[in-house]
């Protein structure tokens, strides 16, 4: 399925508009989650959407698969950027995950808070989009494997 | 309260919710079941709950679809039709029974927007209220997220993470 690339141009249009539009618009959910709705988990949804999104009207050898792929060898960065800044918080002084106690100069309390729930929520994203990419992938490709076998 | 907007977004969730079960064919039932989702959203955000429903149409809609879609393609075309046996009577007597026991059991639950009912007068509050002072925070829903209740949403990154890994070790079996 995914290696069949769509010829339609009206297709191949929208969705060459809608992969970054979309992008844009997680980053800006990623950002912004301090503000209004969204956040970590949606943004890093809509970035693997986006991905697979591309991965589809494309075929594997785009462009968009290739960054998709590349996104693949990041598993687990953003859980470690989670688990990093707690214990950034435990070499402060405070306990996991406090981050009020994170050791970062010239900020008080409120903007170490403001900061930590930032990065953790850069790291729920990665984690995210990283782990829906990877679920893509291994539903889409065990069939090529088994007609090979066969 | 009014229910001219609750009534047919009602109607419309059974009817998405009964049409994706009834369907026969599985496509056509993932589709309805995405659309039933962007139902729920509605339901959703007209109770005010914008985070939940912006990640039921994300999640919901979007990327579930997705991977019904395709796994649904990396079947064999005869597995996109199903037989069902009708159902037994013991279930058609005894599930509208369970239904009804449950909608009076519902009469016991605190009205919407109670401010007396045991979830807004225990930790709530305190949230609320000192969210914007403690971390600049104007949403408090990502604020108890992603500070109060991070190590909750530290494990669900955990989850998230052991899904992937998960998935890809039962299902690629083409990576060695």
């Amino acid at each position: 399925m995914i290696d069949s690339p769509f010829g339609s141009v009206i297709v191949r249009r929208t969705a060459s508009l809608l992969v970054s539009l979309v992008q844009l618009f997680a980053l800006y959910v990623l950002f912004f989650g301090q503000y209004g709705p969204g956040g970590g988990f949606v943004a890093g949804v809509m970035i693997a959407a986006s991905l697979v999104f591309g991965l589809l009207v494309f075929g594997e050898d785009s462009e968009t698969a290739q960054r998709a792929t590349r996104l693949l060898a990041g598993d687990g960065v953003g859980l470690l950027l989670f688990v990093a800044v707690g214990g950034l918080c435990l070499i402060g002084g405070g306990e996991f995950l406090n981050y009020s106690q994170a050791p970062i100069p010239g900020l008080d309390s409120a903007a170490r808070r403001y900061l930590g729930i930032l990065m953790t929520q850069v790291g729920v994203a990665l984690d995210v989009a990283v782990a829906a990419v990877s679920i893509v992938y291994s539903l889409s490709r065990n069939v090529e494997s088994e007609n090979t076998d066969a | 309260m009014t229910y001219s907007f609750e009534l047919p977004l009602l109607a419309l969730l059974i009817l998405t919710a009964g049409g994706a079960i009834i369907v026969k064919e599985l496509i056509s039932a993932v589709l309805i079941l995405g659309a039933y989702s962007f139902f729920l959203a509605l339901v959703w955000a007209w109770l005010g709950a914008a985070d939940v429903a912006f990640v039921e149409a994300v999640v919901g809609a979007g990327l579930a679809t997705v991977f019904f879609l395709l796994t649904l393609s990396q079947t064999s075309p005869e597995d996109t039709r199903i037989r069902r046996p009708p159902p037994p009577i013991i279930a058609v007597i005894a599930l509208p029974l369970l239904g009804l026991l449950l909608l009076y059991a519902a009469n016991d639950l605190p009205a919407f927007g109670d401010p007396a009912s045991p979830a807004s007068v225990h930790v709530s509050p305190h949230y609320i209220e000192n969210s914007l002072a403690d971390t600049r925070t104007p949403n408090v829903v990502t604020s108890v997220l992603m500070d109060y209740r991070v190590l909750d949403t530290l494990i669900e990154t955990v989850v998230v993470f052991t899904s992937g890994i998960a998935c890809w070790l039962l299902l690629r079996r083409d990576a060695e």
